[in-house]
């Protein structure tokens, strides 16, 4: 399918939750908020957030510990803003390197169910040594890793399809709870292991988690949203980035494209760029593969304008979140809805898939009438 | 922090939500759903305003079977216990909340982790009850798959434990200090992870234990701050406390340092009458005729669908085979001698003339351990703590919401009527609630050293 067949022009925006911000010095600045460790200040920022009109909120995580020193593990998180959020979108990043398959799959449907229906999963890869080393492994080889990474999310989609939606029939007549031919084996079988399956948990409500993977994971066939990147040196230059790397991501397969942008914005009193020269002081920012804007929320909205034809959405990473979040949800958020250029959530978007007009997937053991893989 | 030398002995309550399993009811149109979270939330709620300890989550890592199939008759599927107790930590104040985890078939890192959060987000609510697998067939859904020898599960568990709690004591203090890694190096637990959750204002979860072989005390008398236990009888319940005691002494460890707590099931009527019928209908539901048939299926390890629930027992004889474990945990002394339980079952029904079904309601167990009036069950209970043979209940429901109702609604005012239960929380963590001693500052000595 064609690019302008996928995108309405419309963007769904998304913000990364996690610690002080982007910013390696965020945690470090007065008035930092500490989103990773207080359950308050984790509550007040996704709330604002929800509020805004954001689809999803990230959680970024790994094993090791953050600069700040310390991080509640991310669906830990997720799970216990379910009951606080109404509308938002919550996608905990959940390692595949460092982490047992069954368990990630487990935890994100039953995330599902706490949420009903806004989890996401922000696909994770951790693998250099220090991480590794917290299962008592050393790192994976290219071909290994990225197998892992397909075989990880494969696996967690054969499980949240394990029950059919219609398996608990709690048929007093028969003495029958389930249907168990409608609950399923999986038998599946990767590279570095094995799941018999099913699934402990019943079906998402969504019927498969929302996933979410960076393009350079090489899984844009099996993500439901691609995350692409856009660094580059020159003015200007970062939207052709975006645009010819989303294009690869949807020749590949990805049903949607975000852009992963981080934003440094003025504020009243304040420019971006005094700002970031302070926390630069204190520790540069280093490069990393996203996109990166600093400036007004009115240029902002103008960059956004830009890439809307390109992308379906962009995922935020504010360099402080205590003071860019504020920007993002009071002043462009509401310029693109203005401008038709956002879509927010809406009063007949249950579940997130609802939200990214992303179809409920058919259940891949549908109709098959009886338990063929335990047979 | 409430002091128990100080106020007498206390009552300590909690609901063990096993989620899956044939004494939940779900045949009666008024029970709730079992799968989803606003069951909990009403659920937890419920016991908050009934000023209980703790709600615990069960968990078994495969969904049971019977001879192949998974098994069609009990409730089954339920959450992951540490994102459904996050998410329930967000709803509550007070209520400690317990996560069922596997020592076997989980990364200690891993696990550590994620229940220090659950501990740190609830404001130091959090409890992990250990418990290990050594089956194969659970393995199959897991990296390495029947990894542990079954002699050498609580050797494995004990090492996790140990782990998790350097992991817990060295966790990061903030302001940008990097904490310090824990490197373990055995052949049951190979690690280098450093701690990424401070500690939450009870240190440290609370630590459950419910094995009750000689490796599961063992690993109960040397780090559990609770244990769950199965001798809830009162000669049997003491004799438990008095064998642990002892047990505790060898590990330098004070009575009051751990508390007891054992599973029970209670059904509640005005009169004991009606308790009584209350609890013959309980029965007759756990017991209906399919679960029966399914029951003998699992020792007979053969189709028995052609049989009669209500006829005589089957005249076929059972596969030669041992019990598989595919409809979960079997108890310890029910892995070996199948033939001779089944012998003996046989002997049973002949002498009195037991039909299938009858026989099953005598020999599976599950009977509720008390049964009677508000103020029967209260008394029952103050003579269990009075004389420290336990230190409470742990309670599993049959019946959601309305066995557990029955409970905060009638058992609990009789309880404060006789002085053996509290009239608010006196604390705000799951450890303040089951009136443990602080912990030993093993954090600060560590820093120190």
């Amino acid at each position: 399918m064609g690019r302008d067949a996928m995108t309405t022009g419309r963007l769904v925006l998304a913000v990364e939750a996690d610690g002080a911000g982007a910013h390696p010095a965020a945690w470090r600045d007065p008035g930092a908020s500490e989103t990773a460790l207080d359950p308050r200040s984790i509550k007040e920022t996704v709330t604002v957030a929800d509020r805004a009109g954001f689809a999803f909120a990230g959680f970024g995580d790994g094993p090791v510990p953050p600069p700040a020193g310390g991080r509640i593990e991310a669906g830990v998180r997720a799970a216990y803003l379910s009951q606080l959020t109404r509308r938002i979108g919550l996608a905990p990043a959940l390692h595949v390197t460092t982490t047992e398959p069954f368990h990630v799959a487990t935890q994100l449907a039953s995330l599902d169910h706490a949420s009903h229906g806004r989890a996401a999963w922000l696909v994770g890869a951790a693998n250099d040594g220090p991480a590794r080393a917290t299962i008592g492994a050393a790192p994976l080889d290219d071909v290994a890793r990225s197998q892992e990474v397909r075989d990880v999310i494969d696996v967690a989609r054969a499980l949240w399809d394990s029950w059919e939606d219609d398996a608990v029939i709690r048929d007093v007549v028969s003495g029958r709870f389930l249907d168990n031919d409608k609950v399923h084996h999986i038998r599946f079988e990767g590279a570095s292991f094995s799941v018999v399956g099913p699934l402990i948990t019943p079906r998402p409500p969504q019927g498969q988690v929302v996933v979410i993977a960076a393009d350079s994971l090489g899984v844009a066939d099996r993500a439901d949203i691609t995350l692409v990147g856009g660094f580059s040196a020159l003015a200007g230059h970062s939207q052709r980035v975006i645009a010819r790397r989303a294009e690869r991501a949807r020749e590949a397969g990805s049903p949607l494209v975000f852009a992963e942008l981080e934003v440094a914005l003025d504020r009243p009193g304040e420019r971006a760029d005094g700002r970031l020269a302070r926390l630069n002081s204190q520790e540069p920012w280093p490069i990393t593969d996203r996109a990166r804007f600093s400036g007004s929320a009115g240029a902002l909205t103008e960059f956004l304008a830009e890439l809307a034809p390109h992308v379906d959405g962009v995922l935020f990473y504010p360099a402080q979140t205590a003071a860019d979040l504020p920007v993002l949800a009071d002043e462009v958020l509401p310029a693109l809805t203005a401008g038709d250029l956002a879509r927010v959530p809406g009063p007949d978007d249950a579940m997130l898939r609802d939200v990214l007009g992303l179809p409920r997937p058919v259940n891949r053991f549908a109709h098959l009438g009886r338990n063929t893989a335990s047979a | 922090m409430p002091d128990h030398n100080q106020h007498g002995p206390h009552v300590h309550l909690g609901v063990f939500f096993t989620g899956v399993g044939p004494q939940l009811i779900w045949s009666d149109p008024s029970c709730a759903s079992h799968h989803e979270i606003d069951t909990f939330v009403e659920v937890v709620q419920l016991l908050e305003r009934g000023l209980f300890d703790a709600f615990f989550l069960g968990e078994g890592l495969r969904v049971r079977e019977n001879r192949g199939k998974v098994f069609d008759l009990d409730v089954s599927g339920r959450p992951d216990a540490i994102t459904q107790l996050a998410a329930l930590a967000a709803v509550t104040e007070r209520i400690g909340l317990v996560a069922t985890q596997n020592a076997t078939y989980n990364y200690p890192a891993d696990l550590a982790r994620r229940l220090a959060s659950l501990d740190l987000i609830s404001g130091g609510r959090a409890g992990w009850n250990i418990v290990t697998t050594d089956n194969a067939w659970t393995g199959e859904n897991f990296r390495h798959g029947g990894w542990l020898p079954h002699e050498r599960r609580y050797e494995r568990a004990t090492q996790f434990v140990e782990a998790a709690k350097e992991l817990w004591d060295g966790g990061p203090t903030g302001g940008g200090a990097t904490a310090r890694p824990v490197d373990i190096r055995t052949d049951l637990v190979s690690f280098r992870a450093a701690p990424t959750v401070p500690p939450s204002p009870q240190g440290r979860p609370v630590l459950f234990q419910a094995g009750d072989s000689d490796g599961g005390r063992e690993l109960a008398a040397r780090h559990a701050d609770v244990v769950f236990s199965r001798h809830r009888e009162y000669d049997e319940a003491l004799a438990y406390a008095t064998d642990l005691r002892a047990r505790l002494a060898r590990y330098g460890r004070q009575p009051d340092e751990v508390r007891i707590l054992p599973g029970a099931s209670v059904v509640v009527g005005d009169t004991q009458e009606e308790a009584a019928e209350k609890a013959r209908w309980v029965r007759s539901e756990q017991v209906n005729g399919p679960r029966a048939l399914a029951y003998l299926e699992q020792y007979w390890g053969r189709d028995l669908s052609a049989y009669d629930p209500d006829g005589p027992l089957p005249d076929i004889e059972p596969s030669a085979d041992e019990l598989d474990p595919s409809r979960g945990t079997i108890a310890i002394e029910r892995r070996s001698g199948k033939l001779q339980l089944i012998q003996g079952w046989r002997d049973l029904a002949a002498e009195r003339g037991l039909s299938i079904r009858q026989l099953v309601l005598e020999v599976s167990g599950g009977h509720a351990t008390f049964t009677g009036t508000p103020g029967q069950i209260a008394d029952s209970w103050a003579h269990y703590v009075r004389t420290r043979a336990v230190d409470g209940f742990n309670i599993t429901p049959h019946l959601l919401p309305w066995s557990l109702a029955d409970i905060v609604d009638k058992v609990v005012p009789a309880l404060q009527d006789r002085g053996i239960y509290r009239t608010e929380y006196e604390g705000s963590t799951l450890r303040e609630h089951l009136a443990l001693p602080p912990l030993r500052p093993a954090a600060a000595s560590r820093k120190a050293s």
